[in-house]
C-alpha cells in the first residue's frame, strides 16, 4: 500500500479501507445519515485506487481503497447508495473493471463508439456491443414515447432525454448523457499544474471559478502549503461573483421560460453590468484562469475595489425590485407554485446539496459549515426552503444572489493586505489531496495525486451534476411535458461537467 | 403590472449602437460572396449547435439576447431546426459523440448554408486536442466559412463574426 497524504482541513478525513472495510464505510454511512458525494477511481499498472466521499455531520470522509496485483471487479456501493450507479458506470466504461452487486450493467459515457478501452487501451469487452441504448420502456394503452436531443431547440448544451408519455403527462423521463464527453480524466494525468488548472477551467466553462479552485484546493493539499490571507479572501470573491452572474442569468432565463421575457431582459442587463465589471477588473468576464495552485493571479486595486462595492450594491436594489414584481406576477407565479417537485425525503435519500437540495429541505452549505476563509469573518446567512418546487427553486436563487450581493461588499470591506500568490513548491511523488468547494451548483470535489515536481499524476473532477440528474429524472413524472424545460431550467445541471 | 411597465420606462432603451466591421473583416466578407455564398444581409437564422463545448461559448451566444446586444434588432435570429437556418453557429471541440449529429444538422440545413465555428476549441480542439474522445476541430467534420476566436469570444466579437459572415 503506497503512502497518501492526510489533507491539511481539520473536515476532511481519508480512510484507508480494504475491500470489505470499502463497503463497510458506505453501509455505516448510509445508516448514520452520511450523503455520497462523489465515488471515482484511478488505476495504472502499479496501482489501483478507488474512493468513494461521504458527506457527514460537517465533515467529509472518504474511503481509500488501493489494490494490487491485476484486478478482476470491483466493489459497488450501489445498494447502499443508488445515486453511485452512474459513476460506477463510468468508471467501468473509461477503464474497463466491473463492478460486482452493480444492478445496471449498461453503458454510461461509452457510446459504442471506441474501439478499446480508453484509459487502459485494453479491449473491449464483449459486452459492450454496439446498438441503441436500451431505455426502460412504459408499456400499455395510449402510451408513447419521446425522444429529445442530443441537439436541443435552445442554446443549450448536448443531452437526449426520452420521455414516456400519456397525453400531456410524463410517465417518465430518463436521461442519456455523454455527448460532451471530452476525456478529461485521461487529458489531466501526468500534466504540470499550470496545464492542469486550465482544464479545471474549463471542465464547465459557467463554474470556472468553482472547479479551478477546487483543482488549486486539492494539489495545495496535496503540497501541504497554505495561500495568504488575502489570497483566500479574493478567491472567495471570485466565487460569490461567479454565483451572482449564475443566479442572475437563471432567474431571468426561469421568467422567459413561464413566459415572462421581461423578466431575461432585466436579468440580462444586470448580467451583463456585472460581466463587464469582470472584464475591467480582472481582464476575463467569466473569470478564467484567475485562481491557480498558490492563489490567485489579478489583484485588483483601491479604486477598482470601491467600484465592484457599488456595483454590487446597486445591482442588489434591482434585484429586490424584481422580486416583488415576480413575487406579484400571477401568471408567473401559476407557472412555479407547484411544478416540478421533489420532496425533502427524495432529496435526502438522493443526498442532494447545493441549490436544488436547499430549496428541499437539505440545509447544506460549506460557506455555513466549514466557515473557511473568508466566510470566517463575515456574516452568512443560508438560503432554505422546503417546497421542493420550482418556485422554492427560484425563492432559494433570490435569497442567494441578494445575500451573494452582499457578502462581496462585506469580503471587499474586509480585504486583508499581503500578498496573493505564492510559487507553490515541489510536490512528492504519490502524494494525494481533496479540494471541496461551495460552487453555485453546489459542492464541487476535485482529486488530485502529484508525481513530483509539478507534475500531476491524475485528477478528477466532481461536479454536482453526477446527483443533480438523478434527482431531475425523479421529479418529472406526474409533470407535463411542456413544463419540462422550466423544471430542467430551475435545476440547470451541468452537461459538460458531468461529461468529462 | 404597472410595475412592469414602470420598470420598462425607467431601463429605457440600453442596446448600444451596433459595432463597425475593421476593414480586414470586410474584406472576409467580399471573399466569402465572391464564392456565391450569397447576400444574407440584415436577416440571417442561425441553427446553434454545441458539439462538445465546455458551456464557456454558450454563456456569451446567451449574452447576445441581453437587450444590451439586442442581437434581433439587426435582422439575426436563432432558430430551433436546421430546416430553417442559414448559418450554422458550432462550439466546442467535436467530441466523438457529437459528430454524427454535427454531420446530420449539417446535412438538415437548405443551400445556400454557413458555417461558423466559435472559440478556441472549435478551431483545433483547443485543450482538448489529443484526446481519444475528441474528433478535432469543427473544419475537420464540416466545412467551415467562418471562424471566431477567443476562449469564449465576448458577444462583440461573435456580432462582428455573424455580420461578416452574413456580408452586412
Amino acid at each position: 500500500m503506497d503512502e497518501s497524504r492526510s489533507p491539511c482541513s481539520p473536515f476532511l478525513e481519508v480512510i484507508e479501507t480494504d475491500r470489505e472495510g470499502y463497503l463497510h464505510l458506505a453501509m455505516e454511512m448510509s445508516e448514520t445519515g452520511g450523503r455520497l458525494v462523489s465515488v471515482w477511481g484511478f488505476f495504472s499498472e502499479s496501482l489501483s485506487l478507488l474512493f468513494s466521499s461521504y458527506f457527514r455531520g460537517e465533515r467529509l470522509f472518504t474511503g481509500r481503497l488501493s489494490l494490487s496485483g491485476k484486478i478482476s471487479d470491483l466493489p459497488s456501493i450501489t445498494p447502499f447508495f443508488p445515486v453511485a450507479s452512474r459513476m460506477e458506470r463510468s468508471i467501468r466504461d473509461l477503464w474497463g473493471i466491473s463492478f460486482s452487486g452493480a444492478q445496471d450493467h449498461r453503458r454510461w459515457l461509452d457510446h459504442g463508439l471506441w474501439e478499446r478501452v480508453p484509459l487502459t487501451q485494453k479491449a473491449q469487452p464483449e459486452t459492450f456491443g454496439e446498438g441503441d441504448y436500451p431505455f426502460v420502456r412504459v408499456e400499455g394503452m395510449g402510451v408513447h414515447e419521446i425522444p429529445v436531443g442530443p441537439v436541443h431547440a435552445g442554446m443549450i448544451e448536448p443531452g437526449h432525454f426520452r420521455f414516456q408519455v400519456v397525453g400531456e403527462k410524463v410517465l417518465r423521463m430518463e436521461e442519456r448523457l455523454g455527448y460532451s464527453h471530452r476525456g478529461i480524466d485521461g487529458l489531466s494525468r501526468n500534466i504540470p499544474w499550470n496545464r492542469g488548472i486550465k482544464l479545471a477551467g474549463r471542465v464547465s466553462g459557467d463554474t470556472t471559478v468553482g472547479h479551478a479552485l477546487a483543482y488549486s484546493l486539492s494539489i495545495e493539499s496535496a503540497i501541504g502549503m497554505e495561500v495568504p490571507k488575502r489570497a483566500r479572501f479574493l478567491r472567495g470573491l471570485l466565487l460569490e461573483r461567479e454565483r451572482i452572474a449564475n443566479h442572475l442569468g437563471d432567474l431571468g432565463a426561469l421568467a422567459n421560460d413561464a413566459g415572462l421575457s421581461f423578466g431575461l431582459s432585466q436579468f440580462l442587463i444586470l448580467k451583463e453590468d456585472l460581466l463587464r465589471q469582470n472584464k475591467s477588473v480582472f481582464g476575463h468576464r467569466l473569470l478564467m484562469d484567475l485562481i491557480s495552485p498558490g492563489g490567485v493571479r489579478k489583484d485588483p486595486g483601491p479604486l477598482p475595489i470601491a467600484e465592484m462595492s457599488g456595483e454590487a450594491s446597486r445591482i442588489l436594489q434591482e434585484v429586490e425590485i424584481l422580486e416583488m414584481i415576480f413575487e406579484q406576477h400571477g401568471g408567473l407565479q401559476d407557472r412555479f407554485f407547484g411544478t416540478g417537485t421533489l420532496p425533502p425525503e427524495t432529496a435526502q435519500k438522493m443526498g442532494l446539496c447545493g441549490v436544488v437540495g436547499r430549496a428541499s429541505g437539505q440545509p447544506f452549505d460549506l460557506r455555513r459549515l466549514w466557515k473557511e476563509p473568508p466566510f470566517d469573518e463575515t456574516g452568512f446567512t443560508q438560503a432554505l426552503e422546503t417546497g421542493g418546487d420550482v418556485r422554492a427553486r427560484v425563492a432559494v436563487r433570490f435569497f442567494e444572489v441578494k445575500e451573494s450581493l452582499r457578502l462581496v461588499q462585506e469580503i471587499l470591506l474586509k480585504l486583508p493586505s499581503g500578498d496573493v500568490f505564492l510559487e507553490p513548491p515541489s510536490g512528492e511523488s504519490g502524494k494525494e489531496g481533496i479540494g471541496l468547494v461551495e460552487g453555485w451548483r453546489g459542492e464541487i470535489l476535485c482529486w488530485s495525486r502529484l508525481e513530483g515536481g509539478d507534475i500531476v499524476a491524475a485528477s478528477h473532477f466532481h461536479d454536482p451534476s453526477w446527483i443533480l440528474w438523478p434527482a431531475l429524472e425523479m421529479t418529472i413524472p406526474g409533470n407535463l411535458v411542456a413544463d419540462f424545460p422550466l423544471i430542467n431550467k430551475s435545476f440547470n445541471p451541468s452537461y459538460s461537467g458531468h461529461d468529462l | 403590472m404597472h410595475h412592469i411597465l414602470l420598470r420598462t420606462l425607467k431601463t429605457g432603451i440600453v442596446t448600444e449602437k451596433t459595432p463597425e466591421l475593421p476593414e480586414e473583416m470586410k474584406e472576409i466578407s467580399r471573399k466569402l460572396l465572391e464564392r456565391g455564398i450569397g447576400r444574407f444581409g440584415r436577416s440571417l437564422f442561425i441553427r446553434h449547435l454545441d458539439a462538445g463545448s465546455c458551456n464557456g461559448c454558450e454563456v456569451e451566444i446567451g449574452m447576445l439576447g441581453s437587450p444590451c446586444f439586442m442581437l434581433e434588432h439587426l435582422g439575426f435570429k436563432f432558430v430551433a431546426s436546421p430546416r430553417h437556418a442559414d448559418l450554422l453557429l458550432v462550439t466546442g471541440p467535436v467530441s466523438l459523440h457529437m459528430r454524427q449529429a454535427l454531420l446530420d444538422t449539417y446535412e438538415a440545413m437548405p443551400s445556400p448554408k454557413l458555417v461558423v465555428s466559435v472559440g478556441g476549441c472549435a478551431d483545433d480542439g483547443g485543450i482538448f486536442r489529443g484526446s481519444y474522445a475528441i474528433a478535432g476541430g469543427v473544419s475537420e467534420v464540416v466545412p467551415v466559412d467562418l471562424h471566431i476566436p477567443g476562449c469564449p469570444p465576448e458577444p462583440l466579437d461573435l456580432i462582428r463574426g455573424l455580420m461578416t459572415a452574413a456580408g452586412v
